[in-house]
Parts: structure tokens; sequence; C-alpha cells
């Protein structure tokens, strides 16, 4: 504090404070804690907000347990609640699209940090970030043309004779995957290089002196140095993905449904903005379990992750 | 702990780094069990040869064997060799004893003897009771132990060491190079020791390697290197020197007479080819006597400029008459008067003692 005062005078100081306040109460505390309010009551119609039905409860939180269908895993059947299935889905397919993400950024990071040349490295930089100029949405979409039955991949595919007939991607979960993996694999490479930069080679090159062969070297020694970058890029990937709306409803086929779509359709379509306030807590806070408990797993502790 | 030791050829070695030549056709036979130094300005292709050796570079030409065998092809992992990194590179993320045992994790021995086989090195390089802490809890010293261990592990026939003292004080310096003596001796593993420092070359070392500019000058033992270097490099390199130029009179059996500016010298005459070769006349400031009459040979008259205390010995500098620049040491033990600034004195030089060199050997 007395080092920003001296840095930029009272005056300043004091506009850099009221500013960082302002953006911190008004646009990130206040409206959380409206929803966070509004979750608890029920959704009434105008004339009866405030009158004696306005009570706090937690009914709206027990709705996620209505409505039931069938399904079966392993050829097992079972009933489950409709939207703790689509809960658990999402969870599922989100860790899905941080291992993919993990598997691709890792070796992509490591080329980067250890083996590219360094005078080529900016380039190949930019040329990750340049999909980044184009919006979400265009993004999106051009997955979706790409990825149509009639669409450019499958014909390359069926050119090339990869393939005999069409594959339809946009079925089940497949096309949401393929999007959310695009959209965020970036957060994953980054951290990761980041992690490796800072190992020294000549640790690399001491483990293949004592006889190590490459996996034992990335398993033994790179994979452990990056682990904080790893747990930082999983932890930005899978909260992006489980929390991502656009992909999922763009990409989405007939029987794909993500929580974020769910909390969607009970905001606007339903309006009732209570339920959906309930709906979006829970799945921050199952969210924030869920990467503690993974954390917890693989021993990687928060001041890692900060580094 | 008695490994196989193995001797290593380097025939014609060569290393360019596109148009720059690091290291120049190399030559040279190490013995299984000796303890080999390659001495060197910095820059001059040390790294370069001991990465050629251990195979993080293949030599652009020339044949590498150790114990015999061609290396050509084989990398760091299939060769008989452990590496002791300028930085050590020990892992940190690893206790010391999964370190000192991770070149056992790589060949598939058990948890149990791995654990041993630390335990037993940790007592070798005397560092017991520290299988169990993190490298971050070690100081200097002991984390070079450590790196020794670690290497000594894989039971190579051969240990790489890339100036493995330089980060360390004085003192430590002096106490791991006996120690390292000693390890070598203990296991009869060839050492191949690279270092800029002289003294650690000439105090541990078997035989010596002094390179210069990628070039290999003089392989010797430290007294041969010391006392009788080949050229005018290696007697710089190692250790001081008056230095005269001039020109070479009437050569036979080895001696010569040198006319300088300052006087005309009898002198051993190293290989300085034939006629006109620039050469000079080098003499050890141990070598240089301090006198108050003229000496029967090799004697120039002197008046003194500066007398320092070192010590063991009072380096005499002085100039001479025809504005030589000269230095002479004198024992401090008691034995004889030291001079005083402004005195007017001699100084001269035994022709044994004295050599007629060539420069160093460069390219081409
Ligand atoms: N990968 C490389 N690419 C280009 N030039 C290199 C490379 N490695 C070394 N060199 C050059 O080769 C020469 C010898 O390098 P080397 O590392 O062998 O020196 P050194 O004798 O070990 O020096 P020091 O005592 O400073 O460690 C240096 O001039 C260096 O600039
Ligand atoms: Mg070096």
């Amino acid at each position: 504090m007395r080092d920003l005062i001296r840095r930029y005078g009272t005056g300043l100081s004091t506009i850099i404070c009221l500013l960082t306040a302002f953006w911190l109460v008004m646009l990130v505390i206040v409206p959380n804690m409206t929803l966070f309010e509004q979750s608890f009551r029920p959704y009434l119609p105008v004339a009866e907000i405030g009158g004696p039905r306005d009570v706090y409860s937690l009914s709206n939180y027990g709705k996620v347990l209505e409505g039931s269908v069938e399904r079966s895993l392993f050829g097992i059947g079972f009933t489950i609640p409709v939207r703790v299935l689509t809960f658990t889905l999402t969870i599922w397919y989100s860790i899905v699209v941080t291992v993919i993400c993990f598997l691709l950024a890792y070796p992509l990071a490591y080329y980067m940090a250890k083996i590219a040349n360094p005078r080529a490295l900016p380039t190949l930089i930019l040329l990750l970030f340049v999909p980044l100029w184009v919006s979400e949405v265009l993004r999106a979409f051009a997955w979706w043309i790409i990825l149509a039955l009639k669409g450019p991949l499958n014909s390359l595919l069926l050119f090339i004779g990869a393939i005999e007939k069409p594959v339809r991607w946009i079925a089940d979960y497949d096309a949401v995957m393929i999007g959310l993996v695009y959209t965020y694999v970036l957060f994953m490479i980054f951290p990761i290089y980041n992690a490796i930069s800072s190992l020294d080679r000549n640790q690399i090159e001491a483990a293949e002196d004592l006889g190590a062969p490459w996996w034992r070297i990335h398993w033994r020694i790179v994979l452990p140095h990056a682990k904080p970058g790893i747990a930082s890029g999983s932890v930005i990937v899978f909260m992006l993905s489980a929390g991502s709306l656009l992909v999922p409803s763009v990409l989405k086929s007939p029987n794909s449904q993500w929580f974020t779509e769910t909390i969607n359709e009970t905001f606007n379509d339903a309006l009732d903005w209570n339920t959906a306030s309930a709906y979006a807590f829970l799945l921050l806070i199952l969210c924030t379990l869920f990467v503690t408990l993974a954390m917890w797993v693989f021993r990687v502790k928060l001041s890692d992750i900060a580094k | 702990m008695v490994a196989m030791s193995a001797g290593i050829d380097l025939e014609n070695v060569t290393c360019d780094f596109g148009p720059f030549r690091a290291v120049d056709a190399a030559n040279v036979s190490i013995k299984p069990g000796e303890f080999f130094s390659f001495l060197g300005p910095s820059g001059c292709g040390k790294t370069t040869i001991l990465r050629m050796i251990s195979g993080f570079i293949e030599p652009t030409a020339g044949s590498i064997r150790i114990g015999g065998k061609d290396m050509r092809g084989q990398r760091p992992n299939q060769r008989p060799t452990a590496l002791i990194f300028q930085n050590l590179a020990l892992f940190p993320l690893m206790p010391i004893w999964e370190n000192i045992a991770f070149g056992l994790e790589v060949r598939g021995v058990d948890k149990a003897t791995r654990r041993k086989t630390a335990e037993d090195l940790l007592a070798l390089v005397d560092l017991p009771d520290a299988a169990d802490k993190m490298v971050s809890q070690l100081s200097g010293g002991q984390k070079q132990r450590v790196a020794i261990a670690r290497a000594l592990a894989v039971e190579p026939q051969v240990m790489l060491l890339d100036e493995p003292l330089s980060a360390l004080d004085l003192k430590l310096r002096q106490h791991m190079r006996a120690e390292l003596r000693a390890i070598q001796k203990r296991t009869g593993v060839t050492f191949i020791y690279i270092t800029h420092d002289q003294g650690e070359a000439l105090a541990m070392s078997d035989r010596v390697g002094v390179m210069s500019q990628g070039r290999i000058q003089q392989i010797a033992d430290p007294r041969d290197i010391y006392n009788s270097p080949i050229n005018g490099f290696v007697a710089s390199f190692v250790g001081e020197n008056n230095i005269f130029t001039g020109k070479v009179e009437n050569p036979s059996q080895g001696m010569a007479s040198f006319s300088t500016p300052h006087g005309t010298f009898r002198a051993r005459l190293g290989d300085v080819g034939s006629g006109g070769v620039q050469a000079r006349l080098y003499v050890r400031p141990e070598h240089t006597l301090l006198m108050a009459a003229p000496g029967p040979e090799n004697s120039i008259p002197v008046t003194v400029a500066e007398v320092s205390f070192e010590g063991n010995f009072v380096a005499v500098h002085a100039v001479s008459d025809s504005g030589a620049k000269l230095m002479a040491e004198v024992r401090n033990d008691g034995s004889a008067t030291l001079p005083a600034v402004g005195d007017r004195m001699h100084m001269a030089f035994d022709a044994g003692r004295a050599a007629i060199l060539p420069d160093a050997a460069t390219k081409g």
C-alpha cells in the first residue's frame, strides 16, 4: 500500500483503490450475492414477492432431484434424476476434455520448451494464438460446419479413403468435446510450457546419461517438474469446460445436454431465476469440491498452482 | 565396489559448430584407471570434448573408442560413462537416496537393493545419514559428493567430470580435490577431469592435456607439463614466466644462444622449427635468481621496483637497465636478506632452466 502511494502519489492511488473496490463489490460480490440470496426464495408472481409465501428454503436446490430417467451402465439398469444425470455427464465429459487437452498439450509444450529452436518460438506461439482472434461463436460454428455429415471433414476422409461412409460426428457428446478441446487447449499448453521451460536441460541429460529411456525421463523428471503447470492447466480447462454454455449449445446433438444449458433454460425459457440461481451455485460448489478432491488425490497444493 | 575401468581413445576427433571449429583433431589415449585432466582457458573446447565422449554430441570427424569399442551412434544411455555436470544437475524432487539410485531404478533393480546400494555409496563418499534428505538441504560440498555417488552407482567404466569443483570455495575445493583423488584410487575407475585451474590439474592428475582454441597442445604428466612445456602457450598458461623475445643463434645439442635487446642468453632449445620462426625464451620466476654480483651466465643488471610479500615466498619485481620487466621469487625461509625498492641487483638464470619455445600450435 505504501509502495503504491510512493509510486503513484496519493491521488492516483486512491483512484486505483476505488476502482478495484468498485470492480470487486459492484461487479462481482453484489450480483453474486443477489443471486445467492434469490436462490433460497421461491419463484412467485410479482404481486406475492415480499408476501407471506416469500420465505427462505432449500426447495430450489431440491429440484435437481425431480424427474427420473432410466439408464443402464455396464448392463445394470437404474433410474436417476434427469438433472443429476446431466450434471454427472457434464462433469464426466469435462474430465475427458481435460485429459484430452493434457494429452495434446504436453508433447507440444515439451517441444516448445525444450526442442524447438528458440528463434522459431515467437512465430510458433503467434500461430497458436491466431485462432483466438476469431470470436468463440464463430469458432464453434466453424466446427459445426466442419463436422457436419456432408461437411469438409467427412469429404476429406472419404477422399483419402480413411472412411467408407460419412461419420456422424455431431452425435452424443462427440462434437461438444471436440469443440471444447479446441477452445480450451491453449489454457493447458501455456502453464505446462512455463513449467517445463524452467526445467534445467542438464537434468534431462543427466537422466539420459544414467541410462534412462525417454519415457522414464518424462515420468520421473519432466512430469514431476511440470506438475504445478499441469495442475493449473487442468483446473482452468475443467472449470471452463464445465461452465461453458456456448460450445455445448452450438455443437449439441439431439442427445447431449450440458448442465449450463439446463441453467440457461431455467433462466431464459422458464424465467425461474430462483431455481436457475440454485442450479448455478450447485454447479459452482460441486465443481470446486471436485477440483479440491482431485488436487488432494494428486497431492497438488494451492500454492503450487499460483506459481 | 570395484568397477571395471576402460581406456579411451580419441582419434582425430573434430567438432564443428557451423563454420566454427570447437575441437580440432584431438588425439589422445587414456589408459584404464588413469586420472586424466583436460586443462585450458574458457571456451577452448573442453566441455565439447567431454560431451562427445559421453555421447551428447557426435564428432564431426574422427572416432572415439571406449574400452576398444567404437562409440559412433551410441546414445549417452548406451555408453559405459557417467558424466558429472558443471552444475551437478541433481534431481531436486527426489530424496538423496533416490537420486543416487536413479541409475539402478532405470536398470530395474528392486527397491531394497537400491536403497542398500545408495547407503553404501553414501558411506563411500563420507556422507552417511543423508539418504532421506532433500537436495536443497545439503551444502555445496555435500551435493558434490551426492553427484559423485550418483555417477558411481551405475558402475561406470569411465567418469567424466566437468569442472565439478568450480562452484566451491577455496578451502572446500582443496579438500574435495584430495577426496576425489582418493575415491578414484579406491574405485579404480578411469577419471576424465576438466578444469581451467592449473593447480587442480597438476595436483590431481596422472596426466594432463593442455588445450587452447580447440587444439590439444601437450599431453604429459604434471611435472613435464610444468618443467618442460612444449610451447609458449603451455608455459604461460601453467605458471608464471619471465619472457624474452629474440632470435635463435648457433643451435647445438639441444641448446642455443638467444639474442635479445636485453642481452644474449643460453637456453634449452625447444621445437621451434627451422629459421625465422617467432620464438620466445621462457624462464620461471622461481628459477630466476636474485644476486648482488653478476652471475656466471645469463645475468642481467636490474633495479628493484617492487617487493611484494606473498606469504610462503616474496615476489621481487625489477626493471633491467634495458627496460625489461622481470620477476624473481625468493623463498621466505630466512636464508636470504630481502632487497629494498631501488636497490641495484643482478638477476640470472641457469641455461638448463630456461627454454626457447615456439608460440602455441594453432589451426591449420
Ligand atoms: N552448441 C553450440 N553451438 C555453437 N557453438 C558452441 C556450442 N557449444 C559450444 N560452442 C562453442 O565452442 C567453443 C568451446 O565451447 P566449450 O563449451 O567446449 O568450452 P569450454 O572449454 O568448456 O569452456 P568453459 O571453461 O567456459 O566451460 C566455445 O567457443 C563455444 O562458444
Ligand atoms: Mg565448459
